[in-house]
């Protein structure tokens, strides 16, 4: 059981409104992510319903009973910090045990589930080490270990991968995946990486300036974004925005067309653009190109396109993967 | 990044430290030497450096003319006792400025700093007056407090230093862990703060134990530390060189042989929070 429920939650920093009145239902077991640029309050927003951080208002229910008031401690949840938070002075061993302890749990329990957590996370060879003689992903293996043995109603994971190097990361992004899968407990994860986002949620929840601007999965966020600010924010690269004639046509303050939905011609089509620079990436090209009277944009084109700094192109976007919004910048038509 | 020199610069750089450490550590090597020698060679003139009548009996006679004892143990009760209620006192302040700050935290400390400026003589008088009113003088209750109070700014300050390196997510990662405020300072504050602690009293011990002004006011015989100690040898009726000199060596030993024992913790101490 780890339901969540956030009702009309609010926290000011002094005059500084962090968090504007957010209403979120997490059901039990699903992968939530928090994503959003830096400072939309994705971090606050976990603090608070860690127990780290009073809210100014609003109620926070967990398992249907309110746990607005009541301490971290008790509120049955574990977290995962970015720094890992590993204690230094401790052992592995003391380290992931260090909650049972605290929960005066018999000894011979204790070495039990601190062995299984172990064996989970590969660290069993680690168990009589301290933290400065492991490598950044073994820490955050342990610190993960840290929050699996106490058995949460809920784990809380904030941007846990950012330390850790590109290759590792996709790593640990997997064996999180995983954990989630045979452990089937709710997890809520910060990332300000619409990556991690796409890849590991069920339900992503993104956040501008304090508020949710969308909660969806993430195929619904993809195909259908509410708005231009979730538009631009999930999808790498980053959709392209187009104002003007090409908008007005069809009916539109502004239509967004993600580089993968343009086609690209060296003979016709709706917009002339002039290639800037062509990355290669083996399995597709991005091509970013200056088109005329619509500004920069990037192509995504399929395999390795034959292109040159200066080349002449034309788009055509296909009509039914294209977004339109109104001149409040929300979404228009299903 | 290695800085190249040449090999010149670098024997003439060596040769200057030697030269400044030297000449830092010649009072302390003269009083030393001065120590063993007789009354009339400590002022002979040109003065003799190694070759002179080699005696011990200045400590003899600094023994018997004086309890070394006492003062000895005046000065260890008074720098350590005094530490010890200022850290009980100074551990909880500088947490809590540390980790829960407020708007007025840097005003409070500024203004405990500040009080670090008025010299003492500024308030000896009313002191002193104090003490004489309420008993208190060469009291090593009276004194120990005075000790107390003039250290406790440098405890707070240092501690909060220390704390302040603490990074606050390990606190809160205890909190998750379902640690009570009691067992987090316990186990992990306490732990996690032992070398800026004992670094901390370290200095505090030997500021303590150096302290002159206050010592010399306020104590006479009973709760005289060593300061009193060297200053009995400096009489009206004129220098004795070599027993005060005997008298000095016994007095700072025991504070430089655990200043060299503890030199890595004191230049840790010293510069913390200087780099990073």
């Amino acid at each position: 059981m780890g339901s969540i429920e956030l009702k009309s939650v609010r926290k000011s920093f002094g005059a500084v409104d962090v968090i504007n009145g957010v209403n979120l239902t997490i059901p039990d077991g699903a992968f939530t992510v928090f994503v959003g640029p830096s400072g939309c309050g994705k971090s606050t927003l976990l603090r608070l319903i860690a127990g780290l951080e009073d809210t100014s208002s609003g109620q926070i229910l967990i398992d249907g009973k309110d746990a607005t008031n009541i301490g971290p401690a008790q509120r049955g949840l574990a977290m995962v910090f970015q720094s890992y938070a590993l204690y230094p002075h401790m052992s592995v061993r003391g380290n992931i045990a260090f909650a049972l302890k605290m929960a005066k749990q018999p000894v011979d329990v204790i070495d039990q589930k601190v062995k299984r957590a172990a064996g989970i996370l590969n660290l069993t060879d680690y168990l009589d080490r301290k933290p400065r003689q492991l490598s950044g992903g073994q820490r955050q293996r342990v610190a993960i270990g840290r929050a699996i043995v106490r058995e949460p109603k809920a784990f809380l994971f904030d941007e846990p991968l950012s330390n850790l190097d590109a290759a590792l990361r996709v790593q640990m992004r997997l064996e999180i995946g995983d954990l989630h899968h045979s452990l089937k407990t709710t997890m809520i994860y910060v990332t300000h990486d619409q990556v991690e986002a796409m890849t590991m949620a069920d339900q992503i929840v993104v956040l501008d300036r304090g508020a949710v601007a969308q909660v969806g999965s993430p195929l619904e966020l993809y195909n259908k974004p509410n708005g231009l600010f979730v538009a631009r924010f999930i999808g790498s690269p980053t959709m392209n925005i187009v104002t003007g004639p090409s908008a007005d046509k069809r009916g539109a303050a502004t239509i967004g067309i993600r580089p993968e939905h343009l086609q690209l011609s060296k003979t016709s089509g709706e917009w002339s653009a002039r290639v800037r620079i062509a990355e290669h990436l083996g399995s597709d090209t991005f091509v970013y190109v200056e088109g005329e009277g619509v500004g920069p944009m990037t192509v995504r084109a399929e395999g390795e396109a034959e292109l040159k700094p200066g080349e002449r192109v034309f788009l055509t976007p296909i009509e039914d993967r294209l977004h339109k919004f109104d001149k409040d910048g929300k979404r228009i038509g299903a | 990044m290695a800085l190249k020199q040449s090999m010149g610069k670098r024997v003439g750089m060596s040769a200057a430290a030697w030269l400044i450490g030297f000449l830092i550590f010649f009072p302390i090597l003269w009083t030393f030497l001065t120590s063993f020698k007789s009354e009339l060679d400590a002022f002979a003139i040109p003065p003799k450096f190694l070759f002179f009548h080699w005696t011990a009996e200045n400590y003899a006679e600094v023994q018997s003319r004086s309890n070394y004892l006492l003062f000895a143990y005046n000065s260890i009760v008074l720098s350590v006792g005094a530490n010890i209620v200022g850290l009980i006192i100074a551990v909880p302040a500088a947490w809590s400025m540390a980790f829960v700050p407020t708007k007025r935290t840097k005003d409070v400390l500024m203004w405990m700093l500040s009080t670090k400026m008025m010299p003492g003589v500024g308030v000896l008088v009313p002191i002193y007056l104090l003490f004489r009113d309420f008993h208190l003088l060469d009291n090593r209750l009276g004194i120990g407090f005075v000790l107390l109070m003039m250290n406790l700014p440098i405890l707070i300050w240092m501690l909060y230093t220390y704390f302040k390196e603490i990074p606050v997510d390990i606190l809160e990662a205890a909190r998750m862990d379902g640690a009570s405020l009691m067992n987090e300072i316990v186990y992990v504050l306490t732990p996690m703060a032992i070398p800026g602690i004992a670094s901390t009293m370290l200095l505090a011990v030997i500021l303590s134990w150096n302290e002159a002004f206050w010592t010399l006011n306020l104590t006479t015989s009973n709760a005289a530390p060593l300061t009193a100690f060297i200053a009995s040898y400096s009489a009206p009726e004129g220098l004795f060189w070599a027993k005060l000199s005997a008298a000095s060596t016994l007095a700072i030993a025991p504070i430089l042989i655990l200043g060299w024992f503890s030199q890595k913790q004191l230049v840790r101490g010293l510069t913390f929070g200087a780099v990073k």
